[in-house]
């Protein structure tokens, strides 16, 4: 791990990613509770430090599927706030110009962007693909996707493990244990406490994390990303945290009791690293204070600008379905 | 599609002149799968059994991994739901995989794979996903519920997905060549009745049969039968029983589902003025509904007479001889209600 140790610039262009990701997530909850948002909204609070730390480990010729809580994942690898924010309104200049909600459908091939869809855990196989396409053409790149915890039940989780390992493909997927599905804890989900054993049955690595700690979120997923690289095959990490909001905009969660939360609020992923970075001495409260409101600018520039954003025409409905 | 050579029939002079070139439809199959797997190394094949000495259930791809190797002739564990889903990745990624479904029945495994991810990518984000997935299907061959299925009328309802089912050797290939470059996820509903009893002229080398063509198989006054794959069979044996007995069919051999060539199924509708749907596929909301539909909205006045589709029961597809017989159209089913329609 020490291989992969992060300069202090580095880490506090990991610092920018996570904060202007909960900056994004604050001022887009509060849009949707007064009202103002189009359809359903993620809140990826909590996971900070998984989608960023993880998005940080590839390379740019690298391919990665984020999923709806992994913001962080597709704003470090180009995707614009403009672009997110109209999307969020179904404006024609978000990332699909409207036809998919919220971050579903994400995708950008010139930013090695695979879009996901509502199937779970759909985007696992398909990342496979993207894999095994690098194995037929000999090419030094990584795959690289995400399963919350109670999408390891279905069976394309297995069914993917299996054949990116029999394929020795260059995956790696990222479990993003919340402990919850929608309101289904862990215990009614799985007998056994941790998902990453379960890559001993398919005779691949599974490493577990403490998924609040970005720094140690980036050195297990680099590990693994430069071990495919290599030829070294998949790896499944399970990132361990904690949904610290409900699993939508209109959920208040109320199933989850409020002492988990006050734990793991605690641990804020954030406020964790700042922390550390402020400990290491790598930066002093000004400069934090700094990024902060430069994130604060960033959203509310990417809000007004899909605010003012032009809608869809719907003269376009059929346009797209098929490529030409 | 379109900057692609139509020289259906027309390819090289020289070839062409041997109009004895007889391949099986099977045949035509596996040499489409060849000559591009030949002409182009973004195409490779991926299934269950398909690799090694074994060839594939049917042998399609029997020698392809001697002469392709290992990396384009993936022989996959058995997990349909999870290997489409991984052509998908690949097709993303530029290359052409073309799937094997060992038997069309068991494409049902890999639904989500195919009608929710693939068949919407373009829509949703634009990009393109240029697979294949080879399908045997119909049944006559007392095969029993789960290897006899016609389950095309699901993908032809989900947007994205373009469907074609050929029903001759030429066709076969051109079709599998033109589903190979089209960008788009193409389901190949290929006929395991036709495999190895239907046979003939397959011209040579490189051409395609353009997706969204029809047909016309046999020209005739008197009524139309419109229909695909197997069926086109016995509909033109049907309609020399027919000819003895004076009444004059057309048969319009569909080839491509979706999108459906509306101007064919118009034109041969207005000619006759009766028509008479056929597939193997069970009848109720089958493509010839779609079809049906499409002529009393915009062949009304021309029609004679109702309507008529024949089609597979409403029943799951028994293996016993009696039953099987039973529950599918055939030629001499054919006959009979084509009389009826022809007495109208
Ligand atoms: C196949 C499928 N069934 C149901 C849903 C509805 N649904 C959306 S997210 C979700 C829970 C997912 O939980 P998890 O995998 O742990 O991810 P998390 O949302 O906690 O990050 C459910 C049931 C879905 N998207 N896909
Ligand atoms: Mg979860």
């Amino acid at each position: 791990m020490s291989n992969y140790s992060l300069t202090r610039d580095q880490k506090l262009e990991i610092y920018y990613w996570m904060r202007l990701t909960r900056t994004f997530d604050d001022i887009a909850v509060a849009y949707w509770k007064q009202g103002r948002g189009v359809g359903g909204m993620f809140s990826e609070r909590g996971h900070e430090a998984i989608s960023v730390g993880t998005g940080y480990a590839l390379a740019p010729e690298d391919v990665v599927a984020p999923l709806h809580r992994d913001l962080g994942c597709y704003l470090l690898r180009g995707l614009t706030l403009r672009r997110v924010f109209s999307n969020l309104l179904g404006r024609a200049t978000g990332t699909n110009a409207g036809r998919d909600a919220n971050m579903h459908g994400s995708g950008d091939m010139s930013l090695n962007l695979v879009g996901f869809i509502s199937h779970l855990p759909q985007t696992v196989p398909v990342a496979l693909g993207v894999a095994m396409s690098f194995v037929y053409r000999n090419e030094p790149r990584v795959a690289m996707t995400y399963i919350g915890d109670g999408s390891t039940s279905a069976g394309l989780f297995h069914e993917t493990l299996n054949m990116a390992a029999v394929f020795n493909a260059p995956l790696v997927l990222i479990v993003e244990n919340n402990q919850y599905a929608y309101s289904t804890p862990l215990v009614q989900q799985m007998k056994i406490p941790d998902i990453a054993t379960r890559a001993a049955g398919y005779g691949i690595p599974g490493n577990i994390v403490e998924g609040n700690d970005v720094e140690a979120v980036y050195a297990v997923t680099k590990e693994a990303v430069e071990r495919a690289r290599a030829g070294g095959g998949p790896t499944l990490i399970e990132a361990k945290t904690m949904r610290m909001m409900g699993h939508a905009i209109h959920d208040g969660a109320e199933y989850v009791p409020r002492e988990l939360l006050a734990e793991w609020e605690r641990k804020n992923p954030v406020i964790l690293f700042e922390q550390q970075l402020l400990a290491q001495g790598l930066t002093d409260q000004e400069e934090l204070d700094e990024i902060k409101h430069r994130c604060e600018i960033e959203v509310t520039d990417a809000i007004e600008y899909a605010e003012k954003a032009p809608l869809p025409d719907p003269a376009t409905v059929e346009q797209g379905v098929y490529a030409e | 599609m379109s900057q692609l050579p139509n020289n259906f029939g027309f390819a090289d002079p020289e070839q062409i002149a041997d109009t004895t070139r007889e391949l099986t439809y099977i045949a035509a199959i596996s040499e489409a799968l060849r000559e591009e797997m030949r002409r182009d190394p973004n195409v490779f094949v991926m299934g269950e059994d398909i690799g090694g000495t074994f060839g594939g259930a049917f042998k399609v791809t029997k020698g392809f991994t001697d002469e392709f190797g290992e990396k384009r002739v993936l022989n996959m564990p058995m997990a349909e739901l999870g290997f489409v889903g991984a052509a998908t990745g690949m097709a993303l990624m530029g290359l052409r995989p073309v799937i094997e479904m060992q038997f069309a029945d068991f494409i049902s495994t890999a639904f989500d794979s195919i009608v929710q991810f693939a068949a919407t990518n373009h829509y949703r984000w634009g990009a393109a996903v240029p697979w294949v997935i080879r399908a045997p299907s119909d049944g006559g061959l007392r095969s029993g519920p789960f290897h006899s299925q016609n389950p095309e009328a699901w993908f032809v309802h989900t947007p994205g997905l373009k469907v074609v089912a050929p029903a001759t050797p030429a066709d076969a290939k051109g079709l599998l060549l033109a589903a190979i470059r089209d960008d788009n996820p193409v389901i190949y509903f290929e006929s395991k009745p036709l495999y190895r009893s239907e046979k003939g002229y397959v011209p040579p080398g490189d051409y395609v049969v353009p997706i969204g063509q029809a047909n016309l198989a046999r020209t005739g006054n008197d009524l139309s039968i419109i229909t695909y794959g197997a069926q086109v069979r016995e509909a033109l044996t049907a309609a020399e029983q027919l000819a003895v007995e004076d009444i004059d069919v057309e048969v319009l051999d569909l080839r491509t589902l979706k999108p459906l060539d509306t101007e064919a199924i118009l034109t041969t509708a207005r000619k006759t003025g009766k028509v008479l749907i056929v597939h193997s596929a069970n009848r109720l909301v089958g493509v010839g509904a779609e079809v049906a539909a499409i002529i009393s909205d915009q062949a009304f006045e021309w029609l004679d007479a109702p309507i008529r589709r024949l089609g597979g029961l409403d029943t799951p597809i028994p293996f016993s001889p009696p039953l099987e017989d039973a529950y599918r159209p055939n030629a001499a089913k054919i006959v009979q209600m084509a009389k009826e329609l022809a007495a109208f």
